[in-house]
């Protein structure tokens, strides 16, 4: 008897061994850990949506990676960086989360990648559009996954100077995204020719746009660019056209998303031009995959969400091609795979981190050429990812070499 | 921007926005001067009942077909009622004990109601149009003011003048004065205080949801609107004093007006600059401007 019970604790102990020699994954489960704003301005276009993008991913793999469990952890940092830095601290040190996500807000997106960097854990960061996190905050742990401003700008910007908005003003959300947002197109105007004649910084989710739509029309440019996001963007645009605003100046969102449009209409929308990084009714594939996620969510993704999708399976491949989570060993996978699924065709992650992927310049469509519910958008042009991007011997990251 | 390099007209386009905001503060802090005042009350859950009344105006129209004439009636009666119910079924066990109690039940009632909203209808929130009468915007020369914006002025500085009134000059409002002071005696002379107290209740419950509906066509409705704006509600009531009625209708709208040129002169500041007087006021003045030193 006791023999037999030696016996058995003894294989069980050899497969154990032997589990863990054949695939090297620390604390016996790849645990992922995803953190944006769940509650606040952002939280529709990411936020509960994207716990279940990432969800989906996670099944659609067959819930494991190299005979161990993957699982999910998420929470909400409400939009303040130091919630999101501890969050991602603790999840690491304590929780042993060997993967994180990295929601909307740039502010708590730079602040998880110098976390995550120096815990050396690989870090996508999907929803933050700025482009610090693969420029001066750049770490080898960091994946920018979806966009980022310079995408956003190089896009839209170069558009909307070609249709003859030359002169510019910006409203723009006072933080690391909206500056970066300004900055970037104000830089992409000028060098298409055109002019920025002034800007007005607003406070995070302010109250109330009036007032900065008396100066952007005191200020007789053509295009007002929106530089915000979110609840911040949709009250721009009603106040813009109750103020007439949209009769003297055409309108230019930077970051719009198919949930913005959805909660603003068409009628306050249409002929509005944006850069959107993934569109849901864009081919058969992304049509798929879009109405699983509406028959759970009851809304289509937006942009956020499918790269959640998205970034969640390209980790999992990386981790499986590299037979262990080994933070260094992903990376280096991850920095030589191919992306080719429903979000990116022929996707690419630069040495900065950057992922590069084709981005969609769309126009939205008056009420009466939409067909469906959420048929909201035109294509008007795909633009390569190398020329949406900004060219990497123009990054600022420090262990660049060139 | 220099102050002295602002242009005239720019200077009255935003004193007029300003004013415009302005009113929103005022009829809100209004709502929760009457409630302090007179029960004794902070009342955290200010900005859920706004948020509601906006939601209510939204949902009568959505599922209903009702428009906007109607709701500005429908809702705050709706939204007093639940008001009343709540002050029947929570706060009045509430009235012997520390202020901060009221304050604690209130804020989770809010808490939860935003909660149940957002779970609904997500923080993108819904576009709620102008009524067509008021749509459409006029001239005025140095700037051109939405028909609406204008309405919401008359519609807001009406509702404030029409408490005021109600509270300071009429006989109810000298019993209902008289409650707070003293409600023992006042009970002695025949006057039913418990429900004059819950009667008051729903009618701060309802200028909430007035303030809601107002706001509706001007913003997009969302479960977050009503913490958006609530704490500087309660910074403008700290600086008029707590239970002052006028005090709070004044600061409002000068609070409104001080913002709005914050945004022309220095943007980034304008959503701290009602914090910064609030500090200087307490220091200065502890019982806020218009308030009774104890």
């Amino acid at each position: 008897m006791k023999l037999k019970s030696l016996n058995v604790a003894l294989a069980l102990a050899l497969c154990i061994s032997a589990a863990s020699t054949q695939a090297q994954v620390s604390g016996n489960t790849v645990k992922i850990g995803f953190i944006t704003d769940m509650s606040g301005l952002y939280a529709d276009l990411d936020g509960p949506g994207g716990v279940e993008a990432i969800r989906m991913a996670i099944g659609d793999f067959g819930g494991t990676v190299l005979g161990k469990k993957v699982e999910l952890v998420s929470a909400d940092h409400q939009n303040k960086t130091d919630i999101a830095s501890s969050l991602a601290r603790e999840w690491i040190d304590q929780q042993g989360v060997d993967m994180l996500i990295g929601g909307t807000n740039s502010g708590a997106g730079i602040a998880m990648a110098k976390v995550a960097g120096e815990k050396k854990r690989p870090y996508f960061n999907i929803g933050a559009g700025s482009t610090r996190l693969t420029n001066e905050d750049c770490t080898p742990y960091t994946v920018h996954y979806a966009y980022d401003t310079a995408a956003l700008a190089n896009v839209t910007g170069a558009a909307v100077v070609k249709g003859g908005g030359k002169s510019w003003f910006f409203l723009t959300a006072d933080y690391a995204f909206g500056i970066s947002l300004e900055q970037d197109t104000a830089a992409v105007v000028k060098a298409s020719g055109g002019t920025v004649v002034g800007a007005v910084r607003h406070p995070l989710s302010a109250s109330d746009f009036s007032s900065f739509m008396l100066q952007a029309q005191a200020s007789k440019a053509q295009v007002l660019g929106l530089a915000n996001a979110g609840g911040d963007m949709i009250n721009a645009v009603k106040a813009a056209r109750e103020f007439g605003v949209t009769k003297t100046m055409k309108l230019a969102g930077l970051l719009v998303f198919i949930t913005d449009v959805h909660s603003l209409g068409l009628q306050a929308t249409q002929g509005m031009q944006l850069t959107d990084g993934w569109y849901w009714d864009s081919s058969p594939e992304t049509r798929a995959w879009s109405k699983r996620f509406f028959e759970k969510m009851k809304k289509m993704p937006s942009m956020a969400q499918a790269a959640d999708y998205s970034a969640t399976t390209t980790y999992l491949n990386a981790v499986k091609a590299a037979g262990t989570d080994d933070p260094d060993k992903v990376m280096v996978q991850l920095k030589k795979a191919k992306i080719n699924d429903m979000f990116a065709k022929g996707g690419y992650i630069r040495e900065d981190g950057r992922m590069i992927h084709e981005m969609y310049l769309l126009e939205v469509k008056k009420p009466e050429e939409s067909k469906y519910p959420w048929d909201y958008y035109k294509v008007v042009a795909k633009v390569p990812g190398e020329q949406a991007f900004q060219p990497l011997s123009k990054s600022t990251c420090p262990f660049i070499k060139k | 921007m220099n102050p002295f390099d602002i242009p005239l007209q720019a200077l009255l386009g935003q004193l007029l926005i300003g004013l415009v905001n302005g009113s929103f503060y005022a009829m809100l802090s209004l709502g929760l001067a009457v409630i302090f005042g007179l029960l004794g009350i902070i009342n955290f859950a200010h900005g859920a009942l706004y948020m509601m009344g906006a939601f209510g105006a939204w949902i009568l129209m959505d599922k209903f077909g009702i428009g906007y004439w109607y709701a500005i009636v429908i809702v705050p009666i709706a939204i007093g009622v639940l008001g009343i119910v709540i002050e029947r079924l929570f706060l009045k066990h509430l009235y012997k004990l520390d202020p901060l109690y009221g304050l604690l039940l209130t804020f989770g009632l809010a808490l939860i109601a935003e909660g149940i909203f957002r779970d609904r209808y997500g923080v993108s929130g819904q576009s709620y149009n102008v009524p067509e009468s008021l749509q459409g915007a006029t001239d005025l020369g140095f700037m051109i003011l939405p028909n609406y914006r204008a309405w919401v002025v008359l519609a807001s500085l009406g509702t404030c003048l029409g408490t005021w009134f109600v509270i300071e000059r009429t006989r109810l409002g000298a019993t209902l004065r008289a409650a707070t002071e003293n409600p023992h005696m006042v009970q002695a002379f025949g006057i039913n205080v418990p429900i004059m107290v819950t009667l008051t209740y729903g009618a701060g419950a309802a200028l909430a949801a007035l303030a809601g509906v107002l706001a509706a066509p001007v913003i997009q409705v969302t479960p977050l609107m009503g913490s958006n704006i609530i704490i500087v509600v309660f910074a403008v009531v700290v600086i008029g004093g707590m239970g002052s009625i006028l005090g709070s209708v004044l600061t409002g709208l000068a609070l409104g007006l001080i913002e709005g040129l914050t945004r022309v002169v220095y943007p980034e500041a304008s959503n701290i600059v009602v914090f910064v007087i609030m500090a200087i006021v307490l220091v200065l003045r502890p019982a806020g401007l218009f308030g009774k030193e104890a």
